[in-house]
Protein backbone atom coordinates (compact mmCIF):
# COMPACT_ATOMS: atom_id res chain seq x y z
CA UNK A 1 0.00 0.00 0.00
CA UNK A 2 1.18 3.55 -1.16
CA UNK A 3 2.74 5.67 2.17
CA UNK A 4 -0.02 8.49 2.79
CA UNK A 5 2.81 10.66 4.26
CA UNK A 6 6.32 10.73 3.60
CA UNK A 7 8.80 12.69 5.01
CA UNK A 8 12.25 12.84 3.02
CA UNK A 9 15.75 13.96 4.52
CA UNK A 10 14.03 16.34 6.79
CA UNK A 11 16.44 19.27 8.20
CA UNK A 12 15.61 21.97 10.18
CA UNK A 13 18.38 24.31 11.98
CA UNK A 14 17.03 27.36 14.57
CA UNK A 15 19.05 30.34 15.24
CA UNK A 16 19.09 30.85 19.21
CA UNK A 17 20.53 33.52 21.59
CA UNK A 18 23.38 36.02 20.70
CA UNK A 19 23.87 38.69 18.62
CA UNK A 20 22.07 38.37 14.72
CA UNK A 21 25.95 37.67 13.80
CA UNK A 22 26.73 35.42 16.66
CA UNK A 23 24.08 32.85 16.82
CA UNK A 24 24.26 29.63 18.47
CA UNK A 25 22.67 27.20 16.13
CA UNK A 26 20.22 24.34 17.27
CA UNK A 27 19.77 21.59 14.91
CA UNK A 28 16.31 20.83 15.20
CA UNK A 29 15.92 17.98 12.64
CA UNK A 30 19.03 16.29 10.88
CA UNK A 31 17.65 14.57 8.32
CA UNK A 32 14.55 12.67 9.18
CA UNK A 33 12.83 10.36 6.82
CA UNK A 34 9.35 8.17 8.02
CA UNK A 35 6.86 7.48 6.66
CA UNK A 36 2.68 7.21 8.07
CA UNK A 37 1.08 4.69 5.94
CA UNK A 38 -3.37 4.92 5.28
CA UNK A 39 -5.29 4.57 8.30
CA UNK A 40 -2.46 3.61 10.45
CA UNK A 41 -0.92 5.19 13.25
CA UNK A 42 3.10 6.27 13.92
CA UNK A 43 3.88 7.08 17.30
CA UNK A 44 6.53 9.85 17.35
CA UNK A 45 7.96 9.59 20.87
CA UNK A 46 11.25 11.96 22.16
CA UNK A 47 12.39 13.82 25.39
CA UNK A 48 11.95 18.09 25.34
CA UNK A 49 14.13 18.88 22.38
CA UNK A 50 14.56 16.42 20.59
CA UNK A 51 12.47 17.66 17.79
CA UNK A 52 9.57 15.76 17.50
CA UNK A 53 7.08 19.25 17.66
CA UNK A 54 9.20 20.87 14.63
CA UNK A 55 8.66 17.71 12.77
CA UNK A 56 4.92 17.84 13.09
CA UNK A 57 4.75 21.73 12.52
CA UNK A 58 7.20 20.84 8.93
CA UNK A 59 4.70 18.22 8.46
CA UNK A 60 1.62 20.66 8.79
CA UNK A 61 3.24 23.17 6.93
CA UNK A 62 3.42 25.76 9.92
CA UNK A 63 7.39 25.56 9.60
CA UNK A 64 9.70 25.70 6.58
CA UNK A 65 12.37 23.22 6.89
CA UNK A 66 16.04 24.30 5.48
CA UNK A 67 15.83 21.28 3.25
CA UNK A 68 14.42 17.88 2.50
CA UNK A 69 10.55 17.40 1.77
CA UNK A 70 7.35 16.17 3.10
CA UNK A 71 4.87 14.65 0.45
CA UNK A 72 1.43 13.91 0.98
CA UNK A 73 -0.42 11.84 -1.43
CA UNK A 74 1.90 12.10 -4.13
CA UNK A 75 2.74 16.00 -3.92
CA UNK A 76 5.42 18.06 -2.07
CA UNK A 77 3.95 20.39 0.29
CA UNK A 78 6.43 22.75 0.27
CA UNK A 79 5.38 23.97 -3.05
CA UNK A 80 1.77 24.22 -2.72
CA UNK A 81 -0.40 27.30 -3.20
CA UNK A 82 -3.66 28.19 -3.47
CA UNK A 83 -6.23 25.70 -3.97
CA UNK A 84 -3.70 22.65 -3.72
CA UNK A 85 -2.50 24.27 -0.29
CA UNK A 86 -6.16 24.41 0.91
CA UNK A 87 -7.00 20.91 -0.15
CA UNK A 88 -3.69 20.25 1.98
CA UNK A 89 -4.84 22.00 5.18
CA UNK A 90 -8.47 19.79 4.52
CA UNK A 91 -6.69 16.99 4.55
CA UNK A 92 -4.07 17.01 6.90
CA UNK A 93 -5.86 18.30 10.36
CA UNK A 94 -3.70 19.26 13.92
CA UNK A 95 -4.87 18.56 17.80
CA UNK A 96 -2.54 20.04 20.53
CA UNK A 97 -2.22 19.65 23.25
CA UNK A 98 -3.54 22.88 24.76
CA UNK A 99 -7.44 22.95 23.52
CA UNK A 100 -7.66 26.55 25.35
CA UNK A 101 -4.94 27.82 22.95
CA UNK A 102 -7.22 26.61 19.69
CA UNK A 103 -10.12 27.61 20.64
CA UNK A 104 -11.37 31.53 20.68
CA UNK A 105 -12.47 32.28 24.15
CA UNK A 106 -15.06 34.36 23.03
CA UNK A 107 -16.74 32.06 20.83
CA UNK A 108 -19.40 29.26 21.54
CA UNK A 109 -17.07 25.65 21.06
CA UNK A 110 -19.84 24.95 18.57
CA UNK A 111 -19.01 28.00 16.04
CA UNK A 112 -15.52 27.25 16.63
CA UNK A 113 -16.18 23.62 15.16
CA UNK A 114 -18.42 25.44 12.39
CA UNK A 115 -15.61 27.44 11.35
CA UNK A 116 -13.78 24.33 9.81
CA UNK A 117 -17.01 23.55 7.71
CA UNK A 118 -17.00 27.37 6.62
CA UNK A 119 -13.47 27.58 6.35
CA UNK A 120 -13.84 24.29 3.61
CA UNK A 121 -16.98 24.78 2.49
CA UNK A 122 -18.34 21.71 3.35
CA UNK A 123 -22.06 21.19 2.78
CA UNK A 124 -24.51 23.77 2.05
CA UNK A 125 -24.45 26.55 4.67
CA UNK A 126 -28.18 25.26 5.60
CA UNK A 127 -27.04 22.23 6.66
CA UNK A 128 -23.46 22.88 8.53
CA UNK A 129 -25.23 23.08 11.92
CA UNK A 130 -26.53 19.52 11.93
CA UNK A 131 -23.20 18.47 10.86
CA UNK A 132 -22.09 20.42 13.86
CA UNK A 133 -23.54 18.28 15.99
CA UNK A 134 -23.09 14.98 14.21
CA UNK A 135 -19.66 16.05 15.25
CA UNK A 136 -20.28 16.39 19.14
CA UNK A 137 -21.96 12.92 18.84
CA UNK A 138 -19.31 11.25 16.99
CA UNK A 139 -16.90 12.73 19.69
CA UNK A 140 -18.67 12.09 22.65
CA UNK A 141 -20.20 15.43 23.68
CA UNK A 142 -23.29 16.26 24.51
CA UNK A 143 -24.68 18.57 21.79
CA UNK A 144 -26.43 21.18 24.70
CA UNK A 145 -22.78 22.12 25.16
CA UNK A 146 -22.24 23.53 21.86
CA UNK A 147 -23.26 27.08 23.11
CA UNK A 148 -21.28 27.29 25.76
CA UNK A 149 -18.24 29.04 25.95
CA UNK A 150 -14.30 27.01 26.82
CA UNK A 151 -14.02 28.37 29.78
CA UNK A 152 -17.61 26.10 30.63
CA UNK A 153 -16.24 22.96 29.98
CA UNK A 154 -13.45 20.66 31.16
CA UNK A 155 -10.40 20.32 30.10
CA UNK A 156 -11.62 16.47 28.23
CA UNK A 157 -14.49 18.23 26.85
CA UNK A 158 -12.47 20.85 25.21
CA UNK A 159 -9.85 18.61 23.98
CA UNK A 160 -12.96 16.60 22.26
CA UNK A 161 -14.56 20.21 20.53
CA UNK A 162 -10.62 20.57 19.33
CA UNK A 163 -10.78 17.14 17.95
CA UNK A 164 -14.41 17.32 16.46
CA UNK A 165 -13.38 20.31 14.86
CA UNK A 166 -10.02 18.35 13.73
CA UNK A 167 -12.78 16.13 12.14
CA UNK A 168 -15.00 18.41 10.46
CA UNK A 169 -13.08 18.69 7.41
CA UNK A 170 -13.36 15.10 7.07
CA UNK A 171 -8.88 14.74 7.24
CA UNK A 172 -6.94 11.65 5.94
CA UNK A 173 -4.60 12.32 8.58
CA UNK A 174 -3.92 13.71 12.04
CA UNK A 175 -1.47 15.48 13.44
CA UNK A 176 -1.67 15.26 16.84
CA UNK A 177 1.06 17.01 19.20
CA UNK A 178 1.01 15.28 22.99
CA UNK A 179 -2.93 15.53 22.53
CA UNK A 180 -3.24 14.10 26.12
CA UNK A 181 -0.62 15.41 27.64
CA UNK A 182 -2.57 17.62 30.12
CA UNK A 183 -5.22 15.49 31.33
CA UNK A 184 -6.24 13.64 33.84
CA UNK A 185 -5.55 9.43 33.91
CA UNK A 186 -9.30 8.82 34.02
CA UNK A 187 -9.58 11.71 30.63
CA UNK A 188 -6.76 10.46 28.88
CA UNK A 189 -8.31 7.24 28.75
CA UNK A 190 -11.81 8.10 27.44
CA UNK A 191 -9.54 10.38 24.64
CA UNK A 192 -7.29 7.29 24.02
CA UNK A 193 -10.65 4.94 23.40
CA UNK A 194 -11.49 7.91 21.26
CA UNK A 195 -8.73 8.20 18.88
CA UNK A 196 -8.80 4.44 18.12
CA UNK A 197 -12.78 4.75 17.50
CA UNK A 198 -11.98 7.12 15.25
CA UNK A 199 -9.59 5.06 13.46
CA UNK A 200 -11.37 2.13 13.43
CA UNK A 201 -14.51 3.85 11.83
CA UNK A 202 -13.07 6.33 9.79
CA UNK A 203 -9.75 4.94 8.95
CA UNK A 204 -8.02 8.32 9.65
CA UNK A 205 -4.57 8.08 9.70
CA UNK A 206 -2.50 9.80 12.60
CA UNK A 207 1.05 10.71 13.76
CA UNK A 208 0.66 10.60 17.41
CA UNK A 209 3.71 12.92 19.15
CA UNK A 210 4.13 12.18 22.75
CA UNK A 211 6.76 11.67 25.05
CA UNK A 212 4.79 9.02 26.66
CA UNK A 213 5.79 5.55 25.91
CA UNK A 214 2.87 3.85 27.78
CA UNK A 215 0.76 5.90 25.55
CA UNK A 216 2.29 5.17 22.89
CA UNK A 217 2.74 1.77 22.86
CA UNK A 218 -1.17 1.64 23.49
CA UNK A 219 -2.02 3.64 20.44
CA UNK A 220 0.98 2.70 17.58
CA UNK A 221 0.73 0.15 15.18
CA UNK A 222 4.40 1.86 14.82
CA UNK A 223 7.08 3.70 16.77
CA UNK A 224 9.55 6.17 15.54
CA UNK A 225 12.18 7.81 18.52
CA UNK A 226 13.65 10.95 17.97
CA UNK A 227 16.81 11.82 20.08
CA UNK A 228 18.92 15.37 19.64
CA UNK A 229 16.88 15.41 16.04
CA UNK A 230 18.11 12.38 14.42
CA UNK A 231 16.10 9.09 14.12
CA UNK A 232 17.58 7.12 16.07
CA UNK A 233 14.71 4.21 15.34
CA UNK A 234 11.95 3.24 13.67
CA UNK A 235 9.88 -0.16 13.60
CA UNK A 236 7.01 -2.04 14.67
CA UNK A 237 5.46 -0.96 18.31
CA UNK A 238 6.10 -4.57 19.32
CA UNK A 239 10.06 -4.80 17.90
CA UNK A 240 10.89 -1.44 19.20
CA UNK A 241 9.46 -1.55 22.62
CA UNK A 242 10.48 -5.56 23.23
CA UNK A 243 13.51 -5.49 21.61
CA UNK A 244 15.09 -1.92 21.19
CA UNK A 245 17.87 -1.62 18.98
CA UNK A 246 19.21 1.87 20.00
CA UNK A 247 20.94 2.22 23.39
CA UNK A 248 18.70 5.87 23.95
CA UNK A 249 15.57 3.77 23.28
CA UNK A 250 16.50 1.47 26.15
CA UNK A 251 17.27 4.01 28.41
CA UNK A 252 13.70 5.70 27.93
CA UNK A 253 12.07 2.32 28.51
CA UNK A 254 14.42 1.51 31.46
CA UNK A 255 13.16 4.97 32.69
CA UNK A 256 9.39 4.29 32.60
CA UNK A 257 8.23 3.90 36.37
CA UNK A 258 7.28 0.20 36.97
CA UNK A 259 3.83 -0.48 37.38
CA UNK A 260 4.07 -3.34 39.43
CA UNK A 261 5.96 -2.13 42.46
CA UNK A 262 8.81 -4.15 44.40
CA UNK A 263 10.55 -4.91 40.84
CA UNK A 264 13.96 -4.30 40.20
CA UNK A 265 14.34 -1.20 38.40
CA UNK A 266 16.87 -0.11 36.21
CA UNK A 267 17.57 3.49 37.25
CA UNK A 268 16.68 2.85 41.39
CA UNK A 269 20.64 3.11 42.90
CA UNK A 270 21.48 6.52 40.77
CA UNK B 1 7.15 7.69 65.41
CA UNK B 2 4.48 9.81 64.21
CA UNK B 3 6.45 12.62 62.45
CA UNK B 4 3.08 14.25 60.79
CA UNK B 5 -0.07 13.61 61.51
CA UNK B 6 -3.31 15.00 60.16
CA UNK B 7 -6.44 14.50 63.20
CA UNK B 8 -10.02 15.32 60.88
CA UNK B 9 -8.60 17.73 58.67
CA UNK B 10 -11.08 19.87 56.85
CA UNK B 11 -10.01 23.26 54.21
CA UNK B 12 -12.91 25.10 52.80
CA UNK B 13 -12.22 28.20 50.48
CA UNK B 14 -14.64 31.21 51.26
CA UNK B 15 -18.15 29.63 50.81
CA UNK B 16 -17.10 27.44 47.85
CA UNK B 17 -17.03 23.86 48.07
CA UNK B 18 -15.06 22.31 50.56
CA UNK B 19 -11.07 21.21 48.91
CA UNK B 20 -10.54 18.89 51.53
CA UNK B 21 -13.00 16.44 53.75
CA UNK B 22 -11.86 15.23 57.43
CA UNK B 23 -8.74 13.50 56.99
CA UNK B 24 -7.09 11.53 59.53
CA UNK B 25 -3.40 10.46 58.52
CA UNK B 26 -0.27 9.26 60.04
CA UNK B 27 3.56 9.82 58.45
CA UNK B 28 6.23 7.88 60.16
CA UNK B 29 9.43 8.69 60.55
CA UNK B 30 11.54 8.09 57.33
CA UNK B 31 9.18 6.56 55.12
CA UNK B 32 8.40 8.40 51.92
CA UNK B 33 4.58 8.45 51.96
CA UNK B 34 2.96 8.87 48.64
CA UNK B 35 -0.90 11.08 48.07
CA UNK B 36 -2.06 10.14 44.62
CA UNK B 37 -4.81 12.01 42.72
CA UNK B 38 -6.09 13.67 39.87
CA UNK B 39 -6.53 17.25 39.73
CA UNK B 40 -8.83 19.07 42.37
CA UNK B 41 -8.81 16.17 44.54
CA UNK B 42 -7.56 18.07 47.65
CA UNK B 43 -3.62 16.63 47.78
CA UNK B 44 -2.07 20.06 46.83
CA UNK B 45 -4.36 21.34 49.29
CA UNK B 46 -3.48 19.12 52.24
CA UNK B 47 0.23 19.91 51.85
CA UNK B 48 -0.35 23.94 51.92
CA UNK B 49 -2.33 23.34 54.83
CA UNK B 50 0.84 21.74 56.46
CA UNK B 51 3.11 24.96 55.55
CA UNK B 52 0.59 27.51 56.42
CA UNK B 53 0.54 28.41 52.89
CA UNK B 54 -3.55 28.48 52.04
CA UNK B 55 -4.93 31.41 50.77
CA UNK B 56 -6.44 34.36 53.40
CA UNK B 57 -9.84 32.92 52.92
CA UNK B 58 -9.45 29.67 53.69
CA UNK B 59 -10.74 27.96 56.41
CA UNK B 60 -9.24 24.84 57.97
CA UNK B 61 -10.37 23.00 60.79
CA UNK B 62 -9.26 20.06 62.82
CA UNK B 63 -5.43 19.74 63.46
CA UNK B 64 -2.54 19.07 62.30
CA UNK B 65 0.94 18.06 63.64
CA UNK B 66 4.89 18.16 63.27
CA UNK B 67 6.58 15.94 65.27
CA UNK B 68 3.96 16.16 68.20
CA UNK B 69 3.78 20.21 67.65
CA UNK B 70 0.45 21.73 66.53
CA UNK B 71 1.45 23.82 63.30
CA UNK B 72 -2.60 25.34 62.51
CA UNK B 73 -2.61 28.47 64.24
CA UNK B 74 1.27 29.07 64.40
CA UNK B 75 2.38 33.06 64.13
CA UNK B 76 4.28 34.13 61.02
CA UNK B 77 7.51 34.19 62.72
CA UNK B 78 6.87 30.25 64.49
CA UNK B 79 6.47 29.40 60.57
CA UNK B 80 8.86 31.18 59.47
CA UNK B 81 10.82 29.33 62.18
CA UNK B 82 10.03 26.20 60.94
CA UNK B 83 9.83 26.48 57.33
CA UNK B 84 13.01 25.29 55.94
CA UNK B 85 14.53 23.86 59.41
CA UNK B 86 11.77 21.60 60.16
CA UNK B 87 9.76 21.47 57.30
CA UNK B 88 10.53 21.76 53.57
CA UNK B 89 8.85 22.08 50.70
CA UNK B 90 9.44 21.29 46.99
CA UNK B 91 7.66 22.37 43.81
CA UNK B 92 6.81 20.83 40.68
CA UNK B 93 8.84 24.20 38.68
CA UNK B 94 12.08 24.66 39.91
CA UNK B 95 12.52 27.96 38.17
CA UNK B 96 10.05 29.18 40.13
CA UNK B 97 11.62 28.42 43.44
CA UNK B 98 14.99 29.93 42.41
CA UNK B 99 15.21 33.94 41.79
CA UNK B 100 16.15 33.88 38.78
CA UNK B 101 19.48 36.63 38.83
CA UNK B 102 21.34 35.17 41.66
CA UNK B 103 23.91 32.60 41.59
CA UNK B 104 22.36 29.12 43.17
CA UNK B 105 25.27 28.23 45.13
CA UNK B 106 24.31 31.88 47.08
CA UNK B 107 20.43 30.47 47.03
CA UNK B 108 21.38 27.37 49.25
CA UNK B 109 23.62 29.31 51.47
CA UNK B 110 21.24 31.67 51.92
CA UNK B 111 18.42 28.99 53.53
CA UNK B 112 21.86 27.86 55.76
CA UNK B 113 22.00 31.52 57.29
CA UNK B 114 18.46 32.36 57.83
CA UNK B 115 18.20 29.76 60.00
CA UNK B 116 21.70 30.05 62.06
CA UNK B 117 24.42 31.37 63.03
CA UNK B 118 26.70 30.54 60.45
CA UNK B 119 29.61 32.69 58.71
CA UNK B 120 29.64 32.86 55.27
CA UNK B 121 32.48 30.77 54.12
CA UNK B 122 31.04 28.19 56.44
CA UNK B 123 28.12 28.42 54.44
CA UNK B 124 29.78 28.32 50.92
CA UNK B 125 31.31 25.43 52.21
CA UNK B 126 28.52 23.64 52.99
CA UNK B 127 26.56 24.49 50.04
CA UNK B 128 29.05 22.83 48.16
CA UNK B 129 28.80 20.26 49.91
CA UNK B 130 25.47 19.87 48.67
CA UNK B 131 25.48 20.92 45.36
CA UNK B 132 28.12 17.92 45.08
CA UNK B 133 25.58 15.76 47.30
CA UNK B 134 22.76 15.86 44.85
CA UNK B 135 25.13 15.21 41.59
CA UNK B 136 25.87 18.61 40.60
CA UNK B 137 29.24 17.77 38.46
CA UNK B 138 32.06 20.43 39.53
CA UNK B 139 30.19 22.44 42.17
CA UNK B 140 32.68 24.25 43.45
CA UNK B 141 33.07 26.03 39.86
CA UNK B 142 29.42 26.21 39.38
CA UNK B 143 28.54 27.73 42.82
CA UNK B 144 28.41 31.11 40.60
CA UNK B 145 26.48 30.31 38.08
CA UNK B 146 22.89 31.76 37.82
CA UNK B 147 19.59 29.19 37.29
CA UNK B 148 19.67 29.62 33.56
CA UNK B 149 22.96 28.01 33.17
CA UNK B 150 21.15 24.62 34.35
CA UNK B 151 18.89 21.97 32.57
CA UNK B 152 16.06 21.56 34.33
CA UNK B 153 16.34 18.40 36.51
CA UNK B 154 19.79 20.14 37.65
CA UNK B 155 17.75 22.83 38.88
CA UNK B 156 15.19 20.37 40.53
CA UNK B 157 18.39 18.97 42.22
CA UNK B 158 19.14 22.31 43.32
CA UNK B 159 15.97 23.24 45.16
CA UNK B 160 16.08 19.52 46.40
CA UNK B 161 19.94 20.74 47.94
CA UNK B 162 18.31 23.76 48.97
CA UNK B 163 15.47 22.35 50.90
CA UNK B 164 17.94 19.58 52.71
CA UNK B 165 20.47 22.32 53.94
CA UNK B 166 18.99 22.59 57.36
CA UNK B 167 18.55 18.43 57.77
CA UNK B 168 14.87 19.48 58.29
CA UNK B 169 12.76 16.19 59.70
CA UNK B 170 10.00 16.16 56.51
CA UNK B 171 10.45 17.20 53.08
CA UNK B 172 6.34 18.05 51.41
CA UNK B 173 7.53 17.21 47.37
CA UNK B 174 4.54 18.82 45.48
CA UNK B 175 4.83 17.36 41.75
CA UNK B 176 8.37 17.34 41.79
CA UNK B 177 9.23 15.36 39.11
CA UNK B 178 5.99 16.54 36.85
CA UNK B 179 8.24 18.71 34.64
CA UNK B 180 10.73 16.73 33.64
CA UNK B 181 11.32 13.82 31.02
CA UNK B 182 11.30 10.25 32.09
CA UNK B 183 15.00 9.48 31.95
CA UNK B 184 15.71 13.17 34.46
CA UNK B 185 12.44 11.85 36.77
CA UNK B 186 13.90 8.46 37.27
CA UNK B 187 16.90 10.31 38.60
CA UNK B 188 15.85 13.04 40.85
CA UNK B 189 13.38 10.20 42.18
CA UNK B 190 16.29 7.78 42.88
CA UNK B 191 18.03 11.18 44.50
CA UNK B 192 14.47 11.81 46.80
CA UNK B 193 14.81 7.68 48.03
CA UNK B 194 18.95 8.45 48.92
CA UNK B 195 18.62 11.64 50.65
CA UNK B 196 15.95 9.73 52.92
CA UNK B 197 17.75 7.00 53.36
CA UNK B 198 21.32 9.16 53.92
CA UNK B 199 19.42 11.75 56.15
CA UNK B 200 16.52 9.47 57.71
CA UNK B 201 14.01 12.35 56.09
CA UNK B 202 10.77 11.67 56.28
CA UNK B 203 8.95 12.72 52.72
CA UNK B 204 5.79 13.54 51.55
CA UNK B 205 5.41 12.81 48.01
CA UNK B 206 2.02 14.64 46.26
CA UNK B 207 2.06 13.28 42.33
CA UNK B 208 -1.00 12.20 40.14
CA UNK B 209 1.62 9.39 38.66
CA UNK B 210 1.06 5.83 39.66
CA UNK B 211 3.92 5.26 38.03
CA UNK B 212 6.00 8.01 40.10
CA UNK B 213 4.31 5.84 43.46
CA UNK B 214 5.36 2.82 42.26
CA UNK B 215 9.06 3.49 41.97
CA UNK B 216 9.61 5.23 45.27
CA UNK B 217 7.09 5.19 47.68
CA UNK B 218 6.58 3.01 51.17
CA UNK B 219 2.90 3.86 52.03
CA UNK B 220 0.05 5.45 49.84
CA UNK B 221 -2.96 7.38 50.70
CA UNK B 222 -5.17 8.00 47.57
CA UNK B 223 -7.73 11.58 47.32
CA UNK B 224 -10.78 11.54 45.48
CA UNK B 225 -12.94 14.76 45.91
CA UNK B 226 -10.71 15.72 48.89
CA UNK B 227 -11.80 12.77 50.65
CA UNK B 228 -8.40 10.16 51.54
CA UNK B 229 -10.64 6.90 50.18
CA UNK B 230 -7.57 4.66 51.33
CA UNK B 231 -4.17 4.09 52.52
CA UNK B 232 -1.99 1.12 51.87
CA UNK B 233 1.53 -0.07 51.54
CA UNK B 234 2.56 0.54 47.70
CA UNK B 235 2.68 -3.04 47.55
CA UNK B 236 -1.09 -4.26 48.38
CA UNK B 237 -1.89 -1.12 46.40
CA UNK B 238 -1.20 -2.47 43.12
CA UNK B 239 -1.98 -5.46 44.27
CA UNK B 240 -5.20 -5.31 46.18
CA UNK B 241 -6.81 -1.81 45.44
CA UNK B 242 -10.05 -1.75 47.66
CA UNK B 243 -11.17 1.01 46.75
CA UNK B 244 -13.39 1.49 44.01
CA UNK B 245 -12.09 4.41 42.48
CA UNK B 246 -8.47 3.18 43.13
CA UNK B 247 -9.23 0.08 41.03
CA UNK B 248 -10.67 1.97 37.95
CA UNK B 249 -7.49 4.62 38.40
CA UNK B 250 -5.29 1.45 37.98
CA UNK B 251 -7.03 -0.09 34.95
CA UNK B 252 -7.41 3.05 33.01
CA UNK B 253 -3.70 3.43 32.70
CA UNK B 254 -2.54 2.46 29.33
CA UNK B 255 0.87 1.00 30.70
CA UNK B 256 -1.33 -1.90 31.78
CA UNK B 257 -3.60 -3.13 29.21
CA UNK B 258 -2.99 -5.27 26.27
CA UNK B 259 -2.12 -3.15 22.85
CA UNK B 260 -5.35 -1.26 20.91
CA UNK B 261 -7.53 -2.81 23.70
CA UNK B 262 -10.05 -0.02 24.92
CA UNK B 263 -9.21 1.25 28.29
CA UNK B 264 -11.86 0.61 30.75
CA UNK B 265 -13.10 4.15 31.70
CA UNK B 266 -13.38 5.14 35.00
CA UNK B 267 -16.97 4.73 35.99
CA UNK B 268 -19.51 8.07 36.12
CA UNK B 269 -19.79 8.20 39.38
CA UNK B 270 -15.94 7.95 40.16
CA UNK B 271 -15.54 10.70 36.92
CA UNK B 272 -13.84 14.03 37.92
CA UNK B 273 -15.72 15.17 35.33
CA UNK B 274 -18.71 14.43 36.88
CA UNK B 275 -17.88 15.47 39.82
CA UNK B 276 -16.85 19.06 39.31
CA UNK B 277 -20.09 18.92 37.67
CA UNK B 278 -21.81 17.82 40.62
CA UNK B 279 -20.17 20.16 42.78
CA UNK B 280 -20.98 23.27 40.14
CA UNK B 281 -24.80 22.20 41.01
CA UNK B 282 -24.23 22.54 44.65
CA UNK B 283 -22.64 25.83 44.39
Amino acid sequence: MADLLRVENLSKTYAMGGAPWNHRRVVALDGISLAVQRGKTLGLVGESGSGKSTLGRCILGLTMPDSGQVIFDGTPVQGLSGRALSDFRRRVQPVFQDPYGSLDPRWPVGRSVREALDCFRIGSPADRDARVLDLFHRVGLNPALAGRLPAALSGGQRQRVAIAAALASGPDLIIADEPVSALDMSVQAQILNLFMDLQADLGVACLFITHDLGVVNHVSDDIAVLHRGQLVEIGATDQVMRQPQHAYTSSLLAAIPPLVPGEPHANRSA
Amino acid sequence: MSVLAFASVSVRFGDDATAVKDVTLDIQRGEIFGIVGESGSGKSTLAHAVMGLLPANATVSGSIAVNGRAVLGLGEAALRQMRGRKVAMIFQDASASLDPVWPVGDQIAEVIRAHGPVSRADAKARAIGLMTEVGIPDAAARYGDGPHRFSGGMRQRIVIAAALANNPQLLIADEPTTALDVTLQAQVLALIDRMRRDHGTTVLLITHDLGVVAQVCDRVGVMYGGKLLEVATTRDLFARPSHPYTRALLAANPAGAPRGSRLPVIPTEWSVESLQAAEAADG
